[in-house]
């Protein structure tokens, strides 16, 4: 075990560093000088000189991007050159809102999910099964985006439950600021319910036609105690498997939600710094983002090895 | 032939109708501005009713089909054209260092999501059609390369593959003249989802902003005109939101039924 682990740790050092270098350098050959595009047309060229000096922006590119990841590794992801503040901080201040929508969409999805699966498994074939994979065909072709003006269009306009944009700040307490992400979280979750009830449902079927379903029902088991015991327990892996990968993709996938909903998070960040051409703040979201699929991807595949032995000499 | 076959086939080319009958013909000039026709709800001469200038939606729905597809179509022939080779390369070479090359670029690829990649893209080159089919595009890739490495593993072990190798063909011919066509229907049912996820991520693209630019009409940033309007112009939400989901549940349900119709094995298993 400590074997594999340290075989994918350093794969996992590798992949963050091959993201880096490519983001990085993808990003530094976009057109347009970040201190001419901050100075205006207008600007003395050694106007222009001294901001590139004060932005670091006149040394060798390799230099820099040393400069860059070692800040990373440190904390410190440079500072904005809109706003001269730290792009950690700003970064900081819209996770306050992207990660727990994310979280609140991914518990949304599961409680969804979980029941839909278990149920449409456990009447394979008949309506109730029927009645649910037809939700959900329909739920993994729904755009989100579109959902979500629907429900501002039914909840925040017509019956005026919710607010139809804009979060309230964590400030104003716990409940007020759940209750201002619920409308994109349920946005957000609804194609990943489908998806993971779908996930849900063929696992647990293959899991169901196992000998040792059989031997359960064998000793005595209700066909729902055998279900529950031992069907739904190890369904679970595989299902965790995707939970952890869509957590990834709902922090992305916000960052279309957030523009629905004109939330403060990571995607409006990111709009507003392609915008005014403030790279580095791009720079670094994007590498946060990736980041966090490869670490979820390694957490996964650690957690399946431990779970799994024979994973961990296959590699 | 199974009942998702039929209904996806006959989802998908209603759409596909409607995007190739739109270049001889669509019921008003997608782009005329007609502005004291503005916000019709649908009536008999605007079947779909108009848009806040008077626009016709029925003929840009008409023609933002053609965006659709053509962005999705593009961009999983990208993903097939560069992934299955790099898939077979790798299957042929299986274990060595050219395969987990490619292995490990996929697994790098795919920890950029799409809207990412297109973000990242888009940072460069600025938005626009030619950008989101690139960026939907490098991300069919992965999936590409993955699947038919998968298939073509297995069909490396087979009897018939020994006999081409033993009659002196090379990795490159098998690949191309065995395997190949024996991972073609493999390839046909991810071609059909990848190609709704298409439809999906070019309709989320246009809708933020990274897609097809004006005038060229595209279902995304017709919601995104109809999102201020929402509250005393439903239809102008409804009406795209509705095409993008009869496309995409159409090529699901024909993605679905493609494959227990070319796999008889899955039939039975999968009910």
């Amino acid at each position: 075990m400590i074997r594999y682990s340290l075989k994918r740790l350093l794969s996992l050092i590798v992949s963050l560093a091959v993201a880096s270098l490519v983001i990085f350098f993808v990003i530094e050959v976009a057109p347009g000088d970040p201190a001419s595009f901050m100075l205006g047309i207008n600007a003395q060229p050694d106007t222009v000189a001294a901001l590139r000096a004060e932005l670091g922006l006149d040394q060798s590119k390799f230099a820099r991007y040393i400069e860059w990841v070692s800040g990373i590794i440190r904390g410190d992801f440079g500072t904005s050159y809109t706003y001269r503040t730290p792009v950690a901080e700003m970064i900081a201040d819209r996770l306050w809102v992207s990660l727990p929508l994310a979280l609140y969409a991914l518990t949304l999805s599961t409680l969804i999910a979980f029941p839909a699966g278990i149920y449409a498994a456990a009447r394979r074939g008949k309506g109730g099964d029927m009645a649910v994979m037809g939700a959900t065909q329909l739920g993994v072709a729904v755009p989100n985006f579109w959902f979500a003006m629907m429900l501002v269009l039914i909840f925040a306009i017509n019956l005026r439950w919710f607010n139809a944009g804009g979060f309230v700040g964590w400030d104003s307490g716990l409940w007020t600021g759940l209750h201002s992400l619920t409308l994109p979280a349920i946005s957000l979750a609804l194609p990943q319910a489908a998806i993971l009830a779908r996930v849900m449902r063929s696992a647990l079927l293959d899991i169901l036609g196992e000998d040792f379903m059989r031997t359960a029902r064998a000793k005595g088991l209700s066909k729902r105690q055998a279900l529950w015991r031992h069907g739904v327990r190890n369904a679970l892996i595989p299902v965790l498997t995707i939970i952890g990968l869509q957590f990834s993709f709902l922090l992305a996938g916000a960052i279309i939600i957030e523009q629905v909903f004109y939330l403060p998070g990571l995607g409006r960040l990111v709009f507003q710094a392609i915008s005014a051409r403030d790279l580095i703040v791009v720079e670094s979201v994007v590498m946060l983002l990736v980041f966090s699929v490869i670490m979820v991807n390694f957490l996964v595949d650690l957690a399946y090895a431990a779970v799994d032995p024979r994973l961990r000499s296959r590699t | 032939m199974t009942r998702n076959l039929i209904i996806g086939a006959t989802l998908s080319s209603l759409v596909l109708l409607a995007a190739l009958v739109s270049f001889v013909w669509t019921p008003f000039d997608h782009a005329a501005m007609n502005i004291p026709a503005k916000l019709q709800t649908p009536n008999l001469i605007h079947w779909l009713g108009t848009d806040h200038f008077g626009r016709d939606i029925f003929s840009m729905i008409m023609v933002g089909a053609r965006t659709s597809i053509a962005v999705a179509l593009v961009a999983v022939g990208i993903g097939i054209s560069i992934g299955v080779p790099l898939g077979l390369t790798a299957a042929a070479r299986n274990g060595g260092w050219l395969d987990e090359l490619i292995m490990r670029g996929n697994d790098l690829v795919f920890a950029f999501p799409s809207l990412v990649i297109a973000i990242l893209i888009t940072a460069i080159f600025g938005a626009g059609a030619i950008n989101a089919i690139i960026a939907i595009g490098i991300f069919n890739i992965p999936v590409f390369a993955r699947i038919s490495r998968g298939a073509a593993l297995s069909l490396w072990q087979r009897e018939f593959i020994m006999a081409a190798r033993v009659a002196g063909k090379g990795t490159a011919r098998i690949s191309a003249e065995h395997i190949l066509p024996n991972i073609a229907n493999l390839l046909i049912v991810q071609g059909t989802i990848q190609f709704s996820l298409g439809i999906l991520a070019e309709a989320g693209l246009s809708y933020v902003g990274l897609g097809a630019q004006p005038p060229t009409p595209s279902w995304g940033r017709m919601l995104a005109d109809a999102q201020t309007m929402v509250s005393f112009a439903p239809h102008l939400a409804l009406i795209p939101g509705s095409a993008i989901i009869v496309t995409v549940l159409g090529l699901n349900l024909m993605g679905d039924g493609l494959r227990d119709y070319l796999d008889p094995k899955l039939r039975v298993a999968r009910t």
